[in-house]
C-alpha cells in the first residue's frame, strides 16, 4: 500500500479585508432615512460580510458612540443640545461623515419652525408654547429638565453647519437604491459617482 | 439618599428616549419615568400653509409609518372638502393601510424585538440585533426581510415610491392599482402567508417556556383600550368609528364621535418629557389610562372578519380571556395583525373596484375646521386642522398613537423595575445587565414611535444615572 502524498497546501489568496466600522445616527429627522436604510433589504446580508455596525439606533444595542467609526450615515437636522453634542462627537471620532438624507443637509422639515424666528420670539419657543401650553389640558408646564430633556437650539441646523462633512446623500428620504450606490464603492476603497437626479435629487 | 438610575438611550425603538428609575432615602424603588427627549414642533410651524400641503409635511413626522399620517391627512381634507370619496379610493386606501401595518408590524417583531426572544435576554448587546439574527438565523431574518419588503414594495406599486409617496389626497388617491402591481401582489402572497405562519410557529412556544415570566410583568394590569371598530364591531383599521372598552370587557363609550375629540381626551404635561400624557378626560388622568394599539384593536373589535385571523385570536383570547391586559402580548397581536392583513389584502386585491380609473374628486372650500382618523400600526391617530378662507392652515392638533400609551409604557417600566428590585439597594450596588434589558424590552412591547409622538425622532443610547434627592449624580454607567 503506497502513502497518499500529503495535500498540496492551499494556494495562500490574499489576507481578508478587515470589516469597515460602519455607524449611523438619527438626529432630528423622522426616521425614514433609516427606514431607507432598511429597505437594502437582502443587500444587508451582503453589508453585514463587509462591515460591522458598530453603532445604530435601530440595529444595535451600543449605548455610546465608538472610537475609530470608518463611516457614518447621519439622519437628522441638529434641533437640540442633544444633537450637537453627538455630532460634535461622531466627528471627532469618525473618518468619513455622511450627510444621509434632506434633513441632514438642508435641515428640511424640522427647519421649518426656523421661520417662525421672524417674529423675533425664536421658533423654539413657540413651538414649546403652542405644543405644551395651548394644546394640553392647562398645567401651563414646558418640559425642561437639562440633564434628563434636551434643550432646544433656536435655529435648527443642517449637519455642515456644525460639523465638517465628507459627503452628501440627498433624499428624502435617498432611495434605497441611491444608498447601495454610495456605500458600495466606499466599501472598495473608492469615491462614489454622485452625477445625475437618480443621484442627486432632493426630496 | 434617593437616587435616579438612568437608562439613556433606549435602543431598537423608533425615537429618542431614556428611563429613569428613582429610589427613595433607603435605596427603595420610589418611582419609574420614560423619558422622551426630542420635540420637533410640527403643531406650530405647519400655519400658514394650505391644507392640501398637510399630507406631505406631517408624513416627515415619521419614516416608519409615513402612511398614517398621509391618510390622517387625507381624511381631514375630505371633510374640509365636505367629499364623500369614491369606493374605489376608499378601498385603496384601505390597501395602503394594510401594506403598511404589515410593514411595520413585520419591523418591529423582526427586526427589533425579536433579537430579545431568539438570541435570549442574556445575549451581549453587540450581538443582539438584526445583524446578530441574520448571523444566527438567516432563513428567519431572511423571511422577515421580505415580508417587511413585501408591505413596503406594495406602497411603492400605488405610490411610486416606499417612504412618503404623496399618493392619498383630499378627494381619493393619485391613482388606481395597475395590473402588473395586483399580479406582482398574488405571487408574493403565499411567500407572506408562510412567513407570517413560520413566525407565530416560532413565537408562540417560547410563551409557554422561558418567556411565561416577561407575559406576568411586562405592563400587566388594568387599562382601557381604545381603537376603531367596524359597523358590526369587526377589526377595522381605516373607516371604523372609535370604542372605548374597560379590560372587563364593557363598553365604556361607543360611536365616539372623532370631531368632539377634545370633550373625552386631555393631555397632560410633565416637565420630565417631551411626550405628553392623553387620558380619558371623564375618568381623569390617573383612571383614564387608555392603550391603543395592536393590542388594543383586539381588545375593541368582536372578531376580525377573516378565518385565520380570527382564530389566532381565538386562541389568543383563550390563553389570556376577553380582554388580554398584559403589554407583552402586543408581540403576538402584532403576529395576529400581520395574519390580518395578509387576508384582507387577498381579498381587497382581486376586487375589481381597485382598477376603476375614477378614484379622486376635486372640490372646494366647504368649512373650516376639520378632524380626521386613523389606525396607525402603534395606535390611534388624529389630526385635527382650522384653516382660514384660502384653506391656509391656522391652528393644528396632533394626538399620536404612542403618546396615548405613555401612562402605559411608565407604568410598565415601574412594574418591571419593581420585580427586578425587590428590596432596598445597597449604596454602590451594580443595577445588573438583566434589569436593563428588561426594561428596555417593556417598552419595545409598544413598539413606541417616538418620531409620531413627539413630532420629534431619533435614537437611544442606554444610561443609568443614580441620582440624590438633592440632585446630585451619585454614579453613573452607561452600556456599549
Ligand atoms: S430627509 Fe426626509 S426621510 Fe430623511 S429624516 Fe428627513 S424627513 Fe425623514
Amino acid at each position: 500500500m503506497s502513502l497518499a502524498p500529503p495535500p498540496a497546501a492551499l494556494p495562500a489568496g490574499p489576507p481578508p479585508k478587515p470589516r469597515l466600522r460602519l455607524a449611523t445616527v438619527w438626529l432630528a429627522g423622522c426616521s425614514g432615512c433609516h427606514m431607507s436604510f432598511l429597505d437594502l433589504d437582502e443587500l444587508l446580508f451582503v453589508l453585514a460580510e463587509r462591515v460591522e455596525l458598530v453603532y445604530s439606533p435601530v440595529a444595535s444595542d451600543i449605548k455610546t458612540y465608538p472610537e475609530d467609526v470608518d463611516i457614518c450615515l447621519v439622519e437628522g437636522a441638529v434641533a437640540n443640545t442633544a444633537n450637537l453634542e453627538l455630532a460634535l462627537q461622531l466627528r471627532a471620532r469618525t473618518a468619513l461623515v455622511i450627510s444621509f438624507g434632506d434633513c441632514a443637509v438642508t435641515a428640511n422639515v424640522p427647519g421649518l419652525r426656523n421661520l417662525l424666528n421672524r417674529d423675533g420670539r425664536g421658533g423654539a419657543a413657540a413651538v414649546l408654547q403652542r405644543g405644551y401650553v395651548e394644546l394640553a389640558d392647562g398645567s401651563g408646564r414646558l418640559p425642561h429638565a437639562p440633564d434628563l430633556v434636551p434643550e432646544l437650539l433656536d435655529q435648527v441646523l443642517p449637519l455642515h453647519a456644525v460639523i465638517a462633512v465628507d459627503l452628501y446623500l440627498p433624499g428624502c428620504p435617498p432611495s434605497a437604491e441611491r444608498i447601495a450606490a454610495t456605500l458600495l464603492p466606499l466599501l472598495e476603497g473608492q469615491r462614489p459617482l454622485q452625477a445625475g437626479a437618480a443621484m442627486l435629487r432632493f426630496g | 439618599m434617593s437616587r435616579t438610575v438612568i437608562i439613556d438611550p433606549v435602543t431598537r425603538i423608533e425615537g429618542h428616549a431614556k428611563i429613569s428609575l428613582h429610589l427613595d432615602g433607603e435605596g427603595r424603588l420610589a418611582g419609574a419615568r420614560f423619558h422622551v427627549v426630542e420635540y420637533r414642533g410640527f403643531e406650530k410651524f405647519c400655519e400658514g400653509h394650505p391644507f392640501t400641503e398637510m399630507a406631505g409635511i406631517t408624513a416627515r413626522i415619521c419614516g416608519i409609518c409615513p402612511v398614517s399620517h398621509l391618510l390622517a391627512a387625507a381624511k381631514t381634507g375630505d371633510k374640509l372638502l365636505g367629499l364623500t370619496i369614491p369606493p374605489a379610493a376608499q378601498k385603496l386606501r384601505r390597501l395602503l393601510n394594510l401594506a403598511q401595518i404589515c410593514q411595520s408590524h413585520a419591523l418591529s417583531f423582526f427586526h427589533l424585538s425579536s433579537p430579545d426572544f431568539l438570541l435570549g435576554w442574556e445575549c451581549e448587546p453587540a450581538r443582539r440585533n438584526l445583524f446578530g439574527l441574520m448571523a444566527a438565523d438567516p432563513d428567519l431574518a431572511r423571511a422577515g426581510i421580505r415580508l417587511r419588503q413585501f408591505g413596503q414594495q406594495i406602497l411603492e406599486l400605488l405610490g411610486g415610491r416606499k417612504i412618503h409617496a404623496a399618493w392619498a389626497v383630499p378627494g381619493g388617491v393619485r391613482s388606481p392599482l395597475s395590473d402588473g402591481a395586483k399580479a406582482w401582489i398574488l405571487e408574493r402572497l403565499p411567500e407572506a402567508r408562510a412567513t407570517a405562519r413560520l413566525a407565530l410557529d416560532r413565537f408562540k412556544p417560547l410563551l409557554a417556556g422561558p418567556l411565561q415570566r416577561e407575559q406576568q410583568l411586562f405592563g400587566q394590569f388594568p387599562s382601557l383600550f381604545l381603537g376603531l371598530v367596524g359597523v358590526d364591531g369587526e377589526w377595522d383599521c381605516i373607516d371604523g368609528q372609535l370604542r372605548l372598552i374597560a379590560s372587563d370587557g364593557s363598553v365604556l363609550a361607543d360611536h365616539l364621535n372623532e370631531d368632539e375629540y377634545a370633550s373625552f381626551l386631555a393631555e397632560a404635561v410633565e416637565d420630565w418629557t417631551y411626550l405628553k400624557f392623553p387620558y380619558y378626560k371623564p375618568l381623569g388622568p390617573q383612571a383614564g389610562m387608555y392603550r391603543v394599539g395592536p393590542l388594543a384593536r383586539l381588545n375593541v373589535c368582536e372578531r376580525i372578519g377573516t378565518p385565520w385571523a380570527d382564530a389566532e385570536l381565538a386562541e389568543l383570547r383563550a390563553h389570556h380571556g376577553r380582554v388580554v391586559t398584559s403589554s407583552f402580548a402586543y408581540h403576538q397581536a402584532r403576529l395576529v395583525e400581520i395574519v390580518a392583513c395578509l387576508e384582507a389584502i387577498e381579498q381587497l386585491v382581486v376586487d375589481p373596484d381597485l382598477q376603476d380609473r375614477r378614484v379622486r374628486l376635486r372640490g372646494s372650500l366647504q368649512c373650516q375646521e376639520a378632524v380626521g382618523v386613523s389606525e396607525a400600526p402603534r395606535g390611534t391617530l388624529f389630526h385635527h386642522y382650522q384653516v382660514d378662507d384660502n384653506g391656509l392652515i391656522t391652528r393644528v392638533n396632533l394626538i399620536i398613537a404612542t403618546g396615548q400609551n405613555n401612562l402605559a409604557m411608565n407604568r410598565t417600566v415601574l412594574q418591571i423595575a419593581r420585580e427586578f428590585i425587590p428590596g432596598p439597594l445597597a449604596a454602590g450596588a451594580e443595577i445588573g445587565e438583566a434589569l436593563l434589558n428588561r426594561v428596555e424590552a417593556g417598552i419595545r412591547c409598544y413598539d413606541p414611535c417616538l418620531s409620531c409622538s413627539t413630532h420629534a425622532a431619533g435614537q437611544m443610547p442606554l444610561r443609568l444615572q443614580l441620582v440624590a434627592a438633592d440632585g446630585q449624580l451619585l454614579a453613573e454607567r452607561s452600556r456599549g
